[in-house]
């Protein structure tokens, strides 16, 4: 287990003040400047040798992606965009860095910033999110009173720091349909090329990053990258929050080691499965666009990128969701059919029509009311929305299902099968 | 995609202004974003719109594209795709229900099942008092604290059926209620106390000047830069068919 000063987010409970008084004898804006004193590319290097993978949920490395940046500032500004759009269902970890821990947030996006070269950043929150933009909102305007950011700062970097927030789309979640949201369009992604580091907002070179990616930064560069790439396994190094929710005794929020074991992450923190290891039917391990695996697989897999890769779903940002025997698993994926169906943004015909046709084919199969063919025509018709979208919903949409059918095909058909007998009686 | 339409004209009312407060408030938010992109501004100001009248109006949409110099329809695609605009008039306290899996694990169900009891049978219609409406929403990000519901900025986490019929009847009587857990948890941690985090020299100060920042030795050369790691997103594409192939 890991030990309590190896923790990054040492106020992820609010138990202590989020603010900056505190924040400083937690050791956050400790020396910042002699971390800036470090210079960029050295930063970046640090970046990459920690091996810090992003946090959102498609696990790209972060230092790889700060070096994406052009290296010099020419005509065109550059941008940091944090994704504070943290609507992955399952997920809950950004709303209590922003909220109880916020100064580690705003450190990080000087550091991250500034090893870009960027003046200026914006944080996208998500708008449900009031409470915690209200958090954050203090939060900066507490660093700016001390310059600490700001124009004529005391780090000799000037950087500007605005707080945005969106409107309750879950797709304004992915980087290109972030930025046009934050340009004040529909949140409809854009084809990539061009990348945000070349073209991003308002045309500018742009980073967009997770809120815990960046919240990390200023740590591990305090720290040294051995420190963290020490922690979990090669290539899947660090600490990371998890979310665990669902049918556990104590669900909660816990940063802990990448590459735990699932069992002990929910025996240790979660006071285990209710009704006991054994009452366990499946568990999302990444938040809902991954798809699910059954106990079998559950009992000895490792919670990091690579290991969960191996069982066919991923880390994605690691909301543990768990279900026990008590569960209609086919009405839980319906329930997440029926999630991209209403969050699908309409620009891809595939996703748009496809995710609604999935939809209801599965709300018929939770009833039963269905043919055993249609698992073949969904897992094809699935298949052919997997990929062929501008951005990774349409995959999203498809991946639980694929999942379900594929360690839950007999549920499926034993579902049909008592559904015709009672129709025939 | 959900369908979302605009209310119709008969309900409209005739015009809309920000209070002065407001429009000092939409001022300095638009200078937040570089001369020329005040169109960033958008969700900022009709939100800010809502939060005075209550829902968006068709005047409110005209207002804002005027200050904003967009056009009429770029406002009112931004007001009709993002969801937390209320097209519609809501009740004075507008009961937000999250239905996502994470929640309907742990009983949404008769969360839903108390606001259909007490305010309304049906979503996004005003009780017979108007100071309730209640809709079902997607995961509104309080996972672990499952199920919960949202009342105009609050989070009412860890509830069940009976605790929302109390928070609906203390609302109506005029009672302040209290946001977050409802059980004995402070936020996300586990109940009963955290497993972590209890060491106290995390909070004494003592972290102060320990750890020094170094050079990173020896840097890494171009080419190791340039070697990227597989991402976990990667995957096997699926193959192509040409239009009219056999399936």
């Amino acid at each position: 287990m890991l030990a309590d000063k190896d923790r990054i987010f040492t106020n992820l409970y609010g138990f202590q003040s989020p603010g900056l008084e505190a924040a400083k004898k937690r050791g956050q804006w400790d020396n910042t400047k002699a971390i800036l004193e470090l210079g960029p590319e050295a930063i970046v290097d640090i970046m990459k040798k920690s091996g810090l993978r992003g946090r959102g949920g498609a696990g790209f490395p972060t230092g790889l992606k700060w070096s994406f940046m052009p290296k010099e500032i020419k005509e065109r500004p550059h941008y940091l965009v944090v994704n504070a759009d943290e609507s992955e269902p399952g997920t809950c970890k950004d709303r209590d860095i922003m909220r109880n821990d916020p100064h580690t947030l705003v450190e990080g996006c000087l550091v991250a910033s500034f090893a870009m070269r960027a003046h200026a950043c914006y944080i996208y929150v998500r708008g449900e999110f009031i409470r915690e933009r209200e958090a954050l909102q203090r939060a900066v305007d507490e660093a700016y009173a001390a310059r600490l950011i700001g124009k004529n700062n005391i780090h000799g970097w000037d950087f500007d720091l605005y707080v945005h927030h969106g409107a309750g789309a879950y797709i304004c979640g992915e980087e290109t349909a972030l930025l046009e949201s934050l340009e004040g369009k529909k949140g409809q992604p854009r084809l990539k090329p061009p990348f945000p580091a070349n073209v991003g907002l308002y045309g500018c070179p742009t980073t967009v990053n997770n809120v815990e990616s960046i919240a990390v930064a200023p740590t591990i560069i305090r720290r040294g990258a051995d420190w963290f790439a020490g922690i979990g396994r090669p290539n899947n190094t660090g600490t990371k929050v998890f979310c665990i929710s669902g049918h556990v005794n104590k669900p909660c929020n816990v940063e802990e080691e990448m590459g735990i074991p699932l069992r002990e992450l929910i025996d240790r923190h979660c006071g285990g499965v209710r009704g006991g290891w054994d009452n366990l039917l499946a568990v999302i391990p990444g938040g809902a666009s991954v798809p699910l695996l059954p106990k079998s697989i559950c009992d000895d897999v490792l919670m990091d990128f690579d290991s969960l890769k191996n069982v066919q779903s991923g880390l994605g940002t690691a909301a543990v969701i768990v279900m026990d025997k008590s569960t209609d698993v086919i009405k839980a994926i319906q329930r997440l059919a029926y999630f991209y169906k209403h969050e699908s943004c309409g620009q891809c015909t595939p996703c748009r029509e496809g995710t609604g046709w999935m939809w209801r084919v599965m709300t018929r199969m939770v009833k039963g009311d269905a043919k055993v063919a249609e698992i073949d025509l969904l897992q094809e018709v699935s298949k052919e929305i997997e990929g062929h979208t501008i951005c990774a919903l349409g995959d999203a949409a498809a991946w639980p299902i694929q999942g379900l059918i594929r360690h839950f095909r007999p549920e499926i058909e034993k579902r049909i099968a008592d559904y015709s007998r009672m129709a025939a009686e | 995609m959900s369908l979302r339409r605009l209310a119709p004209p008969e309900i409209q009312p005739a015009s809309f202004a920000f209070s002065a407060e407001n429009a000092e408030w939409a001022r300095a938010t638009i200078a937040k974003y570089p001369a020329g992109r005040q169109a960033s501004a958008v969700i900022s100001l009709l939100w800010r719109g809502q939060e005075q009248e209550g829902w968006v109006t068709h005047p409110m949409i005209e207002s804002v594209a005027k200050m904003l110099s967009m056009p009429f329809i770029r406002v009112l695609e931004v007001a009709t795709f993002y969801t937390m605009f209320n097209l519609e008039p809501v009740g004075t306290y507008l009961v937000q229900v999250c239905t996502t899996t994470p929640c309907w694990l742990r009983g949404s169900d008769a969360v839903v099942a108390a606001c259909k009891k007490h305010i309304h049978p049906y979503p996004h219609t005003v009780s017979e008092d108007g100071k309730f409406s209640w809709m079902e929403v997607e995961c509104l990000g309080a996972c672990v604290n499952a199920p919960m519901l949202q009342i105009g900025s609050d989070f009412y986490e860890d509830i069940d059926g009976p605790i929302t019929e109390k928070l609906i009847a203390d609302l109506r009587a005029g009672k302040g209620i209290e946001p977050g857990p409802q059980n004995s948890r402070t936020s996300s941690e586990p109940e009963g106390g955290a497993t972590t985090l209890t060491d106290p020299s995390l909070y004494d100060g003592s972290v102060i000047g320990k750890y020094k920042v170094q050079m990173p030795q020896p840097a890494l050369t171009d080419a190791e830069a340039k070697k990227p790691t597989q991402a976990a997103s990667d995957r096997e594409a699926p193959k192509q068919k040409p239009p009219g192939a056999a399936t």
